[in-house]
């Protein structure tokens, strides 16, 4: 942080940072309307979905007696996976005082939010009575897990929340005193109402700091208690294949890989699409790169501890599960999510050129796909081996096949976090403008003034 | 059949009038206030284990059936100082299935809906194969209770685990906990749904069953607040079910109706429970399948 420059210096330059940063909300294209009318329309069509769900009972989807939990509870995990970046991000690397996670802090909350959010959503979508919700709070018992699963998933959305909105309040008044007719009234009005009446001084400065902090050191036990505890609904079970000691961990991880490779994603959409090269640079993806390697080799750790050692027992229940997954009907999805999905990526990225913007992002799609993958193996094939054999019930409660309407809610809730994340890019910059001014050595009493070269 | 009176008759009748509450309640009431009036008018009710009788009018009595609050408090509570068992005996079961069947039409379930499955079982290659009949083994350290999230399944008193459909919010979490496979889910529509439609809900028979929630095997809770044995004990024709009260150790057997020691079946037939390694401690108990001739597996029966 140098402060050599003139005034007028470090207002050319703040002027250059609010231009970039604000293209995400200006643009007005026809890519634009079309990605948006695309996001609406599938949410809508998956919408659909749960109102036939609703109709029909949980009857339409490829659910049985045996098979109880399917693609909703696998999307559940997967969403509360992702979410969890924000935590890694905004918060450990924050506290760390590792500077360049900075600017791709408010993706990494983006995420978190638009996450845990539709887990949330999902969560009811999978319950036979959805209209007895409250029942939760009426009758609510401390002693099940799914209690615990939703106390932490609000509270976590609830301080994903301020973290988004906390370090934006500069920003907001920065952009209701600079942004002219350019922007329609509601929007200055939204900046103007949300912005808090925020000065810019140092009192001020001070207390966001401060809330900041707090928050950041909030959410780590939240965080890690959101899918500690998500683990613990299969965890509390007997089941093989569940019953495992070190299900909190192993999530937590496997959170931090599909988190770390979502946003990896995102920053690529974004370089690319509001031409944010200088902010999110070659750099950023280097280190977003090494990040990745580090947590998918914890990650391969927690695998090999969690396949290796029931492997070598193959105690009988266990031994069938585990015989599904390797070379049963699952073996081609196991085998992808840890060889293609996880050993191949940590070889690649060790090297340089796959750190770079493109190939890292493509790598990061790869390791999307394979978390997913793992979320559906982590479900479903236990509950294809009970304990006891499955007899005298239809064909179709052997096996699990997702029907058309669990396909359409799953359609729904992807589009719909899509849709909160687009729908926050518009309305807010992607990049914290005031962080990044302070970062580039301009003086804090020029944010709150307004612009001169208009 | 046992010979029955005309009182006892009008008395089963009027209960199960009660339960299936077929009549709106204003009809059903002024017929009741003239019991001993010969009218000539029929009516086709609907029994509580599904069949359907016709009836002169006249013949109604009202039902003394608690309100759905009441019912669910004491259908919370259990009957005082009891502690049912159930002693299955392996080597008799020749695979009737009349235990099944007994149960479905009770508690109105779909045909690949089981409270009570009966499973072929082969414990290893040479070992020779039997059948099983399994229900909710109503565990003593019930895995299936605890992750309930809004107390919807319960232990009672007297040890049996109950569901309460009114108020489960069908996360299924509890089938996901159950290491035996006792629950079932009303995926769709439950059987019969509109013939059972304004019945008050009986929690001790889980009756009417709701689309989105749960069920399982309940031992018959409302047979044995009436002092009768649960549906499948009396309609096994094979001697297979033995049932009663630990804390008066005496078991009776469903079919000759002869009533033993429990601890003594127990000890003497070596009794064993299912996996019990898992610590759930159930409350079915299994004699070996000491000479049951298991027919060849023909699959499955739906
Ligand atoms: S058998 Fe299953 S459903 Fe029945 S009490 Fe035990 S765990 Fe619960
Ligand atoms: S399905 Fe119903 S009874 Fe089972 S755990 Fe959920 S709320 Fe409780």
């Amino acid at each position: 942080m140098q402060k050599t420059e003139s005034p007028e210096e470090s207002r050319r330059k703040l002027d250059k940072i609010v231009s970039d940063l604000t293209r995400s909300i200006l643009l007005k294209d026809e890519l634009t309307r079309f990605w948006f009318f695309i996001l609406i329309m599938f949410a809508g069509v998956g919408l659909w979905g749960w109102i036939l769900q609703i109709k029909n009972g949980l009857g339409v989807t490829g659910m049985g007696d045996y098979i109880s939990w399917g693609l909703y509870i696998a999307n559940f995990v997967f969403f509360v996976a992702i979410s969890l970046v924000g935590l890694l991000i905004s918060s450990v690397l924050q506290l760390l005082k590792i500077s360049w996670a900075k600017p791709v802090s408010r993706a990494a909350e983006q995420i978190a939010i638009a996450a845990v959010a539709l887990a949330g959503i999902i969560i009811v979508m999978d319950m036979g009575r959805p209209d007895r919700l409250l029942n939760i709070f009426l009758h609510g018992r401390y002693a099940s897990p799914i209690v615990w699963d939703l106390t932490v998933v609000s509270t976590y959305l609830a301080i994903s929340l301020l973290l988004f909105y906390i370090p934006l309040i500069p920003d907001l008044a920065l952009l209701h005193e600079r942004m002219g007719p350019e922007l329609p009234t509601w929007k200055r009005k939204l900046y103007k109402v949300l912005a808090l009446g925020w000065k810019g001084n140092d009192l001020q400065f001070k207390t966001v700091y401060h809330a900041l902090r707090v928050l950041m050191i909030l959410i780590i036990p939240v965080g890690l208690s959101i899918h500690t505890v998500t683990s613990w609904l299969f965890a509390a079970t007997l089941r093989p294949g569940w019953d495992s000691t070190i299900f909190g961990p192993y999530f937590v991880v496997g959170a931090f890989v599909a988190g770390t490779g979502a946003l990896i994603i995102l920053m690529y959409v974004y370089r690319l699409r509001y031409g944010l090269k200088e902010y999110y640079t070659d750099m950023h993806f280097d280190r977003m790169g090494k990040l990745l390697v580090l947590v998918c080799l914890v990650y391969l750790y927690f695998n090999i501890n969690e396949f290796f050692v029931p492997v070598y027992k193959m105690k009988l229940a266990e031994g069938v599960h585990l015989k599904t997954l390797f070379s049963g009907g699952y073996a081609f999805m196991f085998w992808f999510a840890q060889i293609v999905g996880l050993v191949l990526p940590i070889l690649l990225i060790q090297l340089k050129f796959f750190r770079r913007p493109l190939p890292l992002s493509l790598i990061s799609v790869v390791i999307l796909l394979s978390a997913w993958f793992k979320r559906y193996l982590i479900v479903i094939p236990t509950m294809e081996h009970p304990f006891l054999p499955v007899q005298n019930v239809p064909e179709s409660f052997h096996h699990y096949k997702p029907t058309s309407t669990e396909m359409l809610i799953m359609l729904f809730s992807f589009f719909a976090a899509l849709l909160i994340i687009s729908i926050l890019a518009k309305l807010f910059p992607v990049i914290t403008i005031w962080e990044v001014a302070e970062e580039q050595g301009i003086d804090k009493e020029y944010l709150t003034e307004k612009s001169n070269t208009q | 059949m046992e010979k029955k009176t005309r009182r006892n008759f009008m008395k089963t009748l009027g209960a199960s009038v009660g339960a299936a509450g077929v009549l709106s309640s204003g009809s059903l009431l002024s017929a009741c206030n003239r019991v001993e009036e010969v009218s000539g008018d029929k009516i086709t009710l609907l029994t509580s284990s599904g069949e359907l009788v016709v009836v002169d009018r006249s013949q109604l009595k009202p039902a003394e059936l608690p309100s759905l609050t009441e019912n669910q408090l004491r259908g919370r509570k259990g009957l005082p100082g009891r502690s049912w068992v159930m002693v299955i005996d392996l080597s008799k079961c020749r695979n009737a299935r009349e235990c099944m069947k007994a149960c479905q039409s009770h508690h109105q379930l779909r045909p690949e809906q089981h409270h009570i499955n009966v499973l072929q079982m082969q414990d290893s290659e040479d070992t020779a194969p039997y059948f099983m009949p399994k229900p909710c083994l109503h565990c003593d350290n019930p895995p299936c209770t605890k992750v309930c999230p809004v107390n919807a399944t319960f232990k009672r008193e007297d040890g049996i685990v109950l569901i309460d459909n009114e108020r489960c919010i069908g996360c299924r979490f509890c089938i996901a906990a159950c290491p035996y496979s006792a629950r079932v889910f009303n995926w769709k529509e439950p059987r019969d749904a509109e013939k059972y439609e304004g019945v008050t809900y009986n929690i001790e028979a889980n009756v009417p069953q709701k689309k989105g929630t749960i069920s399982k095997c309940l031992f018959s809770a409302d047979c044995l607040r009436d002092g009768k044995l649960p549906s499948c004990v009396s309609a096994c024709p094979n001697g297979v079910y033995w049932f009663g009260d630990k804390n008066e150790d005496a078991v009776t057997n469903g079919t000759t109706k002869e009533t033993v020691s429990f601890t003594q079946l127990v000890k003497e037939g070596a009794a064993y429970t299912l996996m019990k390694e898992l610590g759930t401690r159930p409350r079915v108990y299994y004699l070996p399948p000491k000479g049951q001739e298991a027919s060849p597996i023909e699959g499955d029966h739906i």
